[in-house]
């Protein structure tokens, strides 16, 4: 049987993937016609589909499809060559033909594409879902599943984001050390919705397509790959490594949610948990203490248990002590409270927690009223358990989650039943 | 902005579901409700009879036509609804997103289609 239409039709799809990004971000850097590189590129795939099942997969299949890219791009700004401005354009794009030969190696311009997607010029909302594009080749709809809104909002605010980096000016540049830290927040940032929007979906939903928290992580070593001495790159690395590796003890075989305090260390990945740890320490020796580290660092504290058997609080209370003051949000003021329970009982949870309890955000927040329910248990306050119990079942959007916080709740009125025999 | 939440699921399906599972989506209903009253969202909300008990009725040629089932024969079936109020399609979206039928299977966000909009467009 002859399978080259398969090979052929694969060896493109390896290419997209591996170099979907660099070809973009190559083809951009100058011209800042993200919009355009992509039509460019399509249609570069389109032909490698159609010419590959005849001629064999070229040698340097990126090569290729570049040199196609290009001509097709030349093609499309003749076509328009109306205004001065099409000219300009045109100057550029064939500047760029003749300087460089097909089969030359091309410089990795994927950071500089990612610091422009997340400039502060781009609206936040659009940062992620744009770097999932242009770095990835995410679709318009796979991406507005992920994060929750109508594909048709996600595709107008990619065009409109890609619309302003040609129209604003935004620069395809790494910026400088003195403003580096804050773009680097938003890169990083991006990259850590990606992973979350996938982790808070372990099983990978048939709607999402693709599993978001590997294409995270794919990103977090691009980027600690290409900025190797920045210590927030090494911390949200090693976070999202420490958090994959607990993905197999997250389910139970049958589906259910198991949580991290009764997840089997022996599911945990060591080899990913001892590269995070690296990650860690080589971050740490920086002396730049972050947000990321942190996280990560907390997240070290709670895979410790696999060696030691049993978990630091009091050492992860100080962790969130020290998030809360460099970068606090409703979040960290719920994870710190559970610390501050597990070190110091459960009362003082739930003070830390009443006091954070008139922020209106948390009104509709799920892990809020979860963390809530479990303390009041723990206090014996059975009814107001129940209550906030129901609440975080109706605001939980995660089925196995949402089972979980039911049985949860089911123990509470039967342990209520127990208690009322003298024998407990 | 008000949105409809239209609830589509196999019906079979639910009938067929046994009692302890039953018990576990209906709770689970009841908190959603409940999370949406709270947040001042909701508006409007009920579960309709299966489709057995549709009737559908059309004027042809001056003649009623009363039938007998559903509109339309589809895979899931309209099984409810929610009126809820969000500022915006990303927030109707979440909602939509915690109701227990959007693990078992669709809802439909409808923008309602306000009176005081399609006369201004005139």
């Amino acid at each position: 049987m002859d399978n080259r239409p398969e090979i052929a039709r694969a060896a493109a799809e390896a290419a997209a993937r591996q170099s979907y990004g660099k070809l973009v971000a190559y083809l951009a850097a100058r011209t800042r016609d993200v919009a355009g590189a992509e039509d460019a590129l399509a249609d570069a795939f389109a032909a490698a589909l159609e010419r590959w099942p005849q001629t064999g997969v070229p040698d340097r299949p990126e090569s290729w499809l570049l040199a196609v890219a290009r001509r097709r791009r030349v093609d499309a700004v003749r076509r328009r060559l109306t205004s001065e401005a099409g000219r300009d354009h045109l100057r550029l794009v064939a500047e760029e033909v003749e300087a460089r030969t097909a089969d030359e190696d091309f410089p990795d311009e994927r950071l500089r594409l990612m610091f422009a997607c997340a400039h502060p010029a781009i609206d936040a909302s659009a940062r992620a879902p744009l770097i999932l594009q242009t770095i990835l080749g995410f679709d318009a709809a796979t991406i507005a599943s992920a994060f929750l809104v109508s594909p048709a909002t996600m595709g107008q605010r990619l065009v409109r984001a890609k619309g302003r980096i040609r129209e604003t000016g935004i620069p395809f540049r790494v910026p400088e050390r003195s403003e580096l830290g804050e773009r680097l927040d938003a890169v990083l940032e991006a990259i850590y919705a990606t992973f979350a929007e996938g982790w808070s979906d372990p099983v990978g939903t048939e709607t999402r397509g693709r599993n978001l928290a590997t294409e995270g992580i794919w990103l977090g070593r691009l980027v600690a790959s290409l900025m190797p001495e920045e210590a927030e790159a090494l911390g949200l690395l090693a976070l999202m490594l420490f958090a994959e590796a607990r993905r197999a003890a997250r389910r139970s075989p049958e589906g259910n949610f198991v949580p991290l305090a009764e997840q089997d260390t022996a599911l945990w990945d060591d080899t990913l948990i001892d590269e995070a740890e690296a990650l860690l320490g080589r971050a740490a020796a920086k002396a730049i203490i972050g947000r990321y580290q942190l996280e990560a660092a907390v997240q070290s504290a709670h895979t410790a248990r696999r060696r030691s058997g049993r978990t630091d609080w009091t050492a992860i209370r100080q962790l969130y002590d020290a998030l809360l003051s460099i970068a606090g949000s409703p979040v960290v003021a719920i994870n710190r409270a559970v610390a501050i329970a597990e070190a110091g009982g459960a009362a003082a949870g739930l003070d830390a927690l009443d006091a954070i309890g008139d922020d209106r955000r948390l009104a509709d927040y799920q892990p809020y009223w979860a963390a809530r329910a479990g303390l009041l248990a723990k206090l014996g306050k059975t009814q107001q358990a129940a209550a906030a119990y129901e609440r975080a079942i109706g605001l939980e959007r995660d089925p196995a989650l949402r089972r979980f916080l039911q049985t949860e709740r089911s123990k509470l009125t039967r342990n209520r039943g127990e208690a009322t025999t003298p024998s407990s | 902005m008000r949105y409809m939440l239209l609830i589509y699921n196999d019906e079979a399906a639910m009938a067929s579901a046994p009692t302890e599972k039953t018990y576990e989506i209906s709770a689970a209903y009841g908190a959603y409700t409940e999370a949406l009253k709270k947040s001042g969202a909701w508006l409007a909300g009920d579960r309709l009879k299966p489709t057995q008990s549709a009737t559908s009725v059309r004027m042809a040629n001056g003649k009623t036509n009363v039938l007998d089932g559903p509109y339309a024969d589809t895979k899931e079936q309209l099984a409810g609804f929610y009126m809820i109020e969000a500022t915006d399609i990303d927030t109707a979206i979440e909602w939509a997103a915690r109701c227990p039928a959007a693990s078992t299977g669709t809802v439909e966000v409808r923008p309602i289609w306000e009176m005081t909009e399609y006369l201004s467009e005139k």
